[in-house]
């Protein structure tokens, strides 16, 4: 909760900063801040006291806790590799803030206990979003991506709140425990207004999550938002999307799984194929990476489909989460270096290995972890996926994501042949800022290290 | 603990050559897999005193909370296949003293990560830890085509690594089902005889799934018939010592893998689709030895020769009788020293006259005697003749299928006659009769050439008057691996 606070309080100070002329300490204060957030959210954890605020509106447990360690870290990363790019836009306080509230709205996402913060939060995080996708003002993709994203997100809103209506008329509350209590009560005499309330915050959610049928405004909006935009969305923005999404379902809608988890399996199934088909037609390596996205989201959802509320299925997604942000921070930290130029396609990597060679590395290990190789974290994150699955009735899905991720393992691939393979024009060297090169070796390493030892995170979120 | 000495030592080899600069990489790979080779010797001997000595085995939890151990071990077969391993290494890295490398560190550095990889698949106790170095042996085999390689090797080397990849999902997924299944005092085990235990305790439905499931990865490692169209082209256009790396041990880790993870798991499985599985490896056999009869590139011809020998290997390991199975282990030994020494002469031809086109070649007996009696003893021992290494195992091999069906050893022998006719033919047609072509000329061998193509000739030889000790080894672990099958 001290986080949440922190990080609304630095929101704020990044707006006064213009008026009151501390723009130069504002970068130094937002690191602090997101430093201190997660410190106090570490000590929370430590403790592991839940308490409720705003009369149960929402309250940070444990699992609340590690998705907000998860998002803070990966936040913070994000902060020094966007460092410049904030120097260079001349409206420079307004990004800080709009991320900031961004944040505000992930960290709600992790830990709300009413459905109306479960609103708020997506709200809070989606319009700074809109934002940020349109804030290259010059750019017509970029408008086009913000544009998009506004609209493809309210109507996705519009379902959520729906829904929640919907469900408010069945059960009589908002409060996710009290709905989850009625629900297990009145099993048999639900109107059958409730189960269509259940299915459109599933639709809702699946938008945000931007998996397939719902995913048509993802590769657009992650193509023409700039690219550490993209990167925030890719990882900060998915990892609460998930932990809202396994709250929500898990936790709300258990009892009545019969009626969403069928639409869930088709729904991954759908997903894994159609993100990792059309990924491995793509030039564009950001558009390729939207796409990659989609079917990581995939992989997310099925441990929600596995729904077996156990350890072992929440260390899941929780250590899903981590290796895919920290694997898709290092990806788009190097691709914003390498495509500087302006062309995103794969040829801009072409030769790379030549130019920097430890760059080249790093990319390697991140693609090497985004397709699930041992020993990076995406092959324990598959691993734990595997696991959690195998016990369910889904089965088959195991076989399509065993077949889809071969054609994953062609894209990543990609990448890594043109670097290592293909010529380049130029030899010259690539140079790369200090700050930057800080972040993707830190989450190189991490990559590395949590894939050698995954029981570090692994056992860390024993409930 | 020896044995993950065996391991880390490679391991600590390949990245400390990561940061020698020039010739002194490869003469400091050279060395390390040396001393790598002298480890296993020590190995041989303590398992020669003591085959239960506790110094061979080693176990300390890697993750806890999944039961999953970093547990290795040697007993009789993983010694052999480490002894391979480690003889050979040492043989690749030194045939590569005339190639010039561009990186050579990176080159010598991978080579040594791969032989941790390799040790790592043949001696690793708990199923989760041989998938892991079971992948870890495709990344640096993978960067050494794609670095190295010839013409087109962007495309063929992912064919290879998507084609692997994909069968080893399929074993991630049946071993996890497998593990799923594990109950040691209340708690899941990845440990192998745990493993065991839940797959005999399957019903024939389940087991049937899990014998594909695990199958398909090995038969694409190997390769079998009709998963082997990644093999001809990467094996063509990967850079001589990853082909030796692919063919002389990466090809054993799928026979390997079918003896101790698949055989004792699921013994309803096999009984059920055992014998559609070797008519596959029976259909390559032949297969592969008509298309070897009708290539014109050397290279591509041993290539399609091996694709034969692992299909009889496999054949033999499915038919699970004691003969079938020491004859599959005595031919992996050959069959690796073999088709290295057979692939290196293919190379030192290519670097001599600059073709490996076997019309263009001719008469170069003419013009190096030495090279073709190496060349001649080396090709006797890979068709098997009696007296060179290649016998024993061949000869085990059909023996152990005719037990399990006289149609199918009849024709799985054809592998003997044919292998004999493409060989003999091949020999004929580079080493005898006239220069074809006479800007071709063929000097004398390089020292280290010459070391190379002797030591593995006297192995040839040595092993076939007398293979006593290897197949004493390989007879008594049969006998282990015999027990875990009944």
């Amino acid at each position: 909760m001290k986080g949440l606070l922190i990080i609304s309080g630095l929101g704020i100070l990044a707006m006064l900063a213009e008026i009151f002329k501390f723009k130069k300490l504002l970068f130094p204060m937002v690191l602090l801040g997101v430093v201190a957030a997660y410190a106090f959210n570490f000590m929370e954890w430590k403790t592991g006291m839940s308490i409720p605020y705003f009369d149960n509106m929402i309250g940070f447990d444990k699992l609340g806790l590690a998705f907000s360690g998860i998002i803070l870290a990966t936040a913070f990363l994000w902060f020094i590799l966007a460092n410049d790019y904030f120097e260079e836009e001349t409206n420079l306080v307004d990004h800080f803030a709009l991320v900031l509230f961004a944040l505000v709205g992930a960290l709600m996402l992790t830990s709300f206990k009413n459905m109306t913060t479960l609103f708020l939060g997506v709200e809070i995080m989606s319009i700074p979003l809109y934002v940020l996708a349109a804030s290259k003002k010059n750019d017509i993709k970029s408008n086009e991506a913000g544009f998009k994203y506004l609209i493809m997100g309210s109507f996705a809103s519009g379902f959520l709140l729906f829904g929640i209506a919907l469900i408010y008329g069945a059960t009589g509350s908002f409060d996710l425990m009290q709905i989850r209590a009625f629900v297990s009560e009145n099993s048999t005499t639900l109107p059958m207004f409730f189960y269509v309330g259940v299915v459109f915050m599933l639709i809702a959610m699946l938008f945000k999550v931007s998996a397939a049928p719902f995913h048509f405004w993802a590769p657009d909006v992650y193509q023409g938002s700039p690219t550490l935009i993209t990167a925030l969305m890719s990882t900060v923005v998915k990892t609460a999307a998930f932990a809202a999404f396994m709250r929500l379902f898990m936790v709300c809608f258990a009892d009545v799984s019969a009626v969403w988890t069928g639409i869930l399996a088709g729904v991954v199934a759908l997903s894994l194929v159609v993100a990792n088909f059309s990924a491995a037609m793509q030039n564009n390596v950001k558009r390729m990476l939207a796409y990659s996205s989609i079917s990581h989201g995939a992989f997310m959802l099925m441990v929600v489909l596995a729904n077996v509320r156990s350890n072992l299925s929440v260390n899941a997604l929780i250590y899903y989460s981590l290796a895919y942000s920290l694997g898709s921070i290092a990806a788009f930290g190097i691709l914003y270096n390498v495509t500087r130029k302006g062309n995103e396609n794969i040829d801009a990597f072409n030769g790379l290995a030549k130019r920097n060679p430890s760059l080249a590395l790093c990319m390697a290990i991140a693609m090497l972890s985004l397709a699930g190789i041992p020993i990076t974290s995406g092959f324990f994150a598959k691993y734990f996926v595997f696991t959690a699955m195998i016990g369910t009735q889904y089965k088959w899905l195991l076989i399509v994501a065993v077949l889809t991720s071969a054609v994953g393992v062609y894209y990543y691939l990609r990448v890594i042949i043109a670097m290592y393979f293909k010529k380049q024009d130029t030899h010259e060297p690539l140079p790369i800022e200090k700050s930057n090169v800080l972040v993707i070796v830190l989450t190189t390493a991490a990559t590395i290290a949590i894939g050698i030892v995954p029981g570090i995170v692994a056992e860390m979120f024993s409930f | 603990m020896l044995t993950a000495l065996l391991i880390l030592f490679p391991l600590l080899a390949g990245l400390l050559v990561f940061f020698v600069k020039g010739n002194a990489a490869r003469n400091l790979a050279l060395g390390l897999s040396i001393i790598e080779f002298g480890l296993a010797l020590g190995a041989f001997f303590m398992f020669k005193h003591n085959p239960d000595s506790c110094l061979l085995s080693f176990d300390h939890a890697w993750v806890q909370s999944l039961g999953i151990h970093f547990s290795v071990g040697i007993d009789g077969m993983a010694l052999l296949m480490i002894l391979l391993t480690t003889f050979l290494v040492p043989l690749i890295i030194l045939s590569s003293f005339k190639n010039d490398y561009s990186n050579s560190n990176n080159f010598y550095g991978l080579i040594l990560l791969m032989q941790m990889a390799l040790v790592g698949v043949f001696t690793a106790n708990d199923g989760f830890l041989f998938y892991v170095f079971w992948e870890l042996a495709l990344i640096p085999i993978y960067f050494i085509c794609l670095l190295w390689g010839g013409e087109n090797r962007g495309q063929i080397t992912f064919k290879f690594f998507v084609y692997t990849l994909l069968g080893s999902l399929f074993m991630l997924v049946g071993l996890i089902y497998l593990y799923n299944h594990t109950n040691v005092d209340g708690i899941k085990s990845w440990n192998v005889q745990a493993l065991y235990e839940a797959g005999r305790a399957l019903t024939e439905t389940q087991q049937s799934a899990v014998f594909w499931m695990i199958f398909i990865a090995f038969a694409i490692k190997m390769p079998i018939f009709p998963l082997h169209t990644w093999q001809p082209d990467t094996y063509v256009t990967a850079p001589t010592q990853g082909t030796m790396l692919l063919s002389g041990i990466m090809l054993k880790m799928g026979t390997f893998g079918v003896i101790k993870w698949l055989l004792p798991v699921v013994p309803l499985g096999l009984e059920k689709w055992g014998g559609i599985a070797i008519a596959l490896s029976v259909i390559g056999i032949v297969y592969a030895s008509i298309i070897a009869l009708s290539q014109k590139d050397f290279k591509r011809l041993i290539a399609y020769s091996s694709i034969a020998h692992v299909g009889l290997i496999s054949a033999g390991i499915l038919s699970a009788n004691q003969q079938g199975l020491q004859g599959a282990i005595m031919q992996m030994l050959a069959h690796g020293v073999n088709v290295v020494g057979l692939f290196f002469i293919a190379d030192i031809l290519f670097r001599h006259t600059g073709t490996r086109e076997m019309d263009k070649l001719g008469g170069i007996r003419g013009m190096n005697g030495n090279f073709a009696v190496l060349f001649l003893i080396i090709l006797l021992g890979s068709v098997a003749l009696p007296l060179t290494n290649g016998f024993v195992g061949e000869f085990l091999l059909i023996n152990g299928v005719y037990q399990f069906s006289a149609t199918m050893a009849a024709i799985a022998g054809l592998t003997v006659i044919l292998g004999a006719v493409y060989m003999l033919r091949a020999y004929q047609k580079i080493m005898l009769g006239e220069r074809k072509d006479s800007n071709v000329a063929f000097g004398s061998l390089a020292g280290t050439d010459k070391i190379v193509l002797g030591v593995i000739c006297i192995v040839v030889i040595a092993f076939g008057f007398y293979p006593k000790p290897l197949n004493d080894i390989a007879e008594e672990a049969v006998k282990t691996i015999m027990l875990n099958l009944k």
